[in-house]
């Protein structure tokens, strides 16, 4: 009994950084119609902003991950700007310059720090105990900060002006456009937040995963397994779904092992795919 | 045709000369290497029937990213067969192939009720559980370690014909023999009436199926047949090198098949060819004598990102546009005015 509520608790961890990338990763597709194949190496330049940031040059840990969080976003206007605004019409070509500039992140990253992993020494050592679950505060913060973000995004999204602007985008970039909403701007904007709320989950879990230059891979696969399990243009689908899967795969790792816990979760979107490909949340189609 | 006439003899026994042309330069190509560029050049070879194999694939317009998987089934099924059973290796290589064949027949089931973007991920899901099936299970696929001292191919004795295909020049034209005549079948293939409907398929598929043609079982059978050849690419590899493992089929290696493909140009068949060979070029001689390691995946992720933005028809369309352009100069000095951007 006790290793199941810490196994759920340990997954609410990891559902809240995974909802931070799968979200982010929604958005861009969302707005813009593109794959973002990099988007797993925004979540490890964010790590690395906070091992340049905290573990080397000894800023405080919070400034290292705003850092981040802000930088990652610029990489993702630079993204923007360069790449997918002039193949907006060509996915596939928008997808295969991601892929190129994921090459350009890592080489970058391994240039800079090396192969081997960057160590990042917890900003605090505190614990908490929930009903007899250990739940260190380096991963309280990671959940709290989840939180806050995604309602905050959620807020922006249905109040403001320029949230309204990004969901008719999403919707109908032509319509939207008619309407006089720069599509330019609004992709901007969904590019800077999708891309920095990757960076923000990388540099908040930077301290607990040790990261490495090549950490995005397996950051990709699990936010593809989330967007198609939510429903690819759907930003809530995403969130359910990253606690859908950080539950179905802590609790394999911890009962059997890694390695069957990833079969387990891409057979669980193989399965989505063949049985309901707009995913379990998705009520529009797209092709 | 008897359209063409006269014009058309002439062009085919121009396209037969080159092709001769390109045959004794090819003969005589690992003769002028030093023996670590003869090592490059087979594999050279292997991931020319890859990219190509895959283009068919393209042709009815899905994009997998599970085929260097698929080659992987090739190679694994092939070493295995070798290996266990003691299957001559020419033979295993052809099984491996229909292995490879089989486990996308299988696939094929789930993977085409998709399309684009979805079988896209689809195919990369596929190719992921196939590939951690490999690295979970020790037997018989030797885990994360991967299949070691698979059985080479056999040395040909035959009176004074010795052939030890340990030497790369050896095994290099080796491949280059399986290579062209498999590369020969895929063409022909292209060029029938099946590839026409593949084409069909791609361009109009409303419109193909309301003429009565069975979408699925054409997008299976492009799926089959790239697979067969990439499972022999697999086996040529595999009994090349000596040993296999889940990390050489990952999803890294198929960015670079991507790569190659879409720096060289699908819209033809010589196009995916060229640009793995551009490419290999590039990132095997000229930026290994930069001793440019470290920085390579950096470089080739530039040229991807800038191929996609300047050269969307690929580097086959840079002969097309130098052409247009020479005969542009030679229209006379009315035109240069008129220049496209």
């Amino acid at each position: 009994m006790d290793l199941l509520w810490q196994t759920a608790v340990n997954a609410t961890y990891a559902a809240s950084y995974m909802a931070l990338i799968a979200v982010g990763l929604v958005m861009i597709f969302g707005v813009m119609g593109v794959i973002n194949f990099a988007h797993g190496e925004l979540y490890m330049v964010g790590a690395y902003c906070v091992v340049f940031l905290y573990a080397q040059e000894n800023f405080p840990f919070l400034l290292a991950v705003a850092a981040g969080l802000v930088f990652v976003g610029i990489v993702g206007i630079v993204m923007e700007r360069t790449m997918f605004r002039p193949l907006r019409d060509n996915p596939l070509g928008g997808l295969i310059a991601s892929i190129g500039f994921l090459l350009i992140l890592q080489t970058l990253a391994v240039l800079g720090f090396g192969r081997r992993m960057g160590h990042v020494p917890p900003a605090t050592q505190d614990k908490a105990e929930i009903f007899g679950a250990v739940l260190t505060h380096q991963r309280l913060f990671v959940i709290l900060a989840a939180i806050l973000l995604l309602a905050a995004l959620w807020t922006f999204l249905r109040r403001s002006k320029f949230g309204r602007a990004l969901r008719a985008c999403a919707q109908d970039a032509e319509a939207a456009s008619l309407q006089g909403i720069s599509m330019n701007q609004t992709a901007r904007i969904a590019m800077f937040i999708g891309a920095a709320l990757a960076g923000v989950a990388g540099a908040l879990t930077a301290p607990l995963v040790s990261p490495t230059p090549y950490i995005g891979h397996s950051i990709i696969v699990t936010a593809f397994i989330i967007i198609i399990v939510g429903g690819v243009g759907s930003l809530e689908g995403a969130v359910i779904a990253a606690v859908l899967y950080a539950f179905v795969h802590t609790f394999v790792t911890t009962f059997f092992d890694g390695v069957i816990a990833n079969i387990v979760g891409l057979a669980l979107m193989f399965a989505v795919l063949v049985v309901r490909p707009t995913g379990l949340f998705g009520a529009r189609e797209r092709a | 045709m008897p359209a063409a006439g006269a014009g058309g003899a002439v062009r085919r026994l121009a396209w037969r000369l080159r092709l001769v042309f390109l045959f004794a330069a090819l003969a005589a190509l690992p003769y002028l290497l030093s023996y670590s560029q003869q090592e490059i050049a087979v594999l050279l070879v292997i991931n020319v029937l890859l990219v190509s194999s895959y283009r068919l694939l393209t042709l009815t317009g899905e994009w997998s990213l599970g085929h260097v998987v698929i080659m992987g089934v090739g190679a694994y099924a092939s070493a295995l067969l070798a290996k266990q059973l003691g299957v001559p290796v020419p033979l295993s290589t052809l099984l491996g192939g229909g292995a490879a064949a089989a486990v996308a027949a299988i696939l094929s089931f789930p993977l085409f009720r998709m399309k684009g973007f979805y079988f896209l991920i689809g195919s990369f899901a596929a190719g992921e559980i196939i590939r951690l099936i490999w690295k979970r299970f020790t037997d018989p696929f030797g885990g994360p370690k991967g299949l070691k001292r698979i059985d080479p191919f056999p040395d040909i004795e035959a009176g004074f014909l010795s052939i030890d295909f340990y030497e790369p020049v050896n095994y290099y034209f080796l491949a280059l023999v399986v290579v062209s005549a498999s590369l020969f079948v895929l063409y022909r293939i292209e060029r029938s009436r099946i590839g026409l409907t593949f084409h069909a398929i791609h361009w109009q598929d409303r419109l193909a199926e309301s003429v009565g043609v069975d979408t699925f079982r054409y997008r299976t059978l492009a799926f089959v047949i790239a697979s067969f050849f990439a499972g022999i690419a697999g086996g040529l590899y595999a009994h090349y090198v000596g040993a296999v493992n889940p990390t050489r089929f990952s999803v890294d290696q198929m960015v670079y098949v991507l790569v190659w493909a879409v720096v060289g140009g699908t819209a033809t068949f010589h196009g995916p060819i060229l640009g793995v060979v551009a490419l290999t070029v590039v990132n095997e001689i000229v930026l290994r004598a930069l001793g440019l390691d470290t920085v390579r995946p950096l470089i080739y992720g530039a040229i991807l990102i800038l191929s996609v933005l300047y050269l969307p028809n690929g580097l086959e369309s840079l002969g097309t546009r130098l052409r247009a352009r020479l005969q542009h100069w030679r229209g006379g000095p009315a035109a240069t005015g008129s220049e496209p951007a």
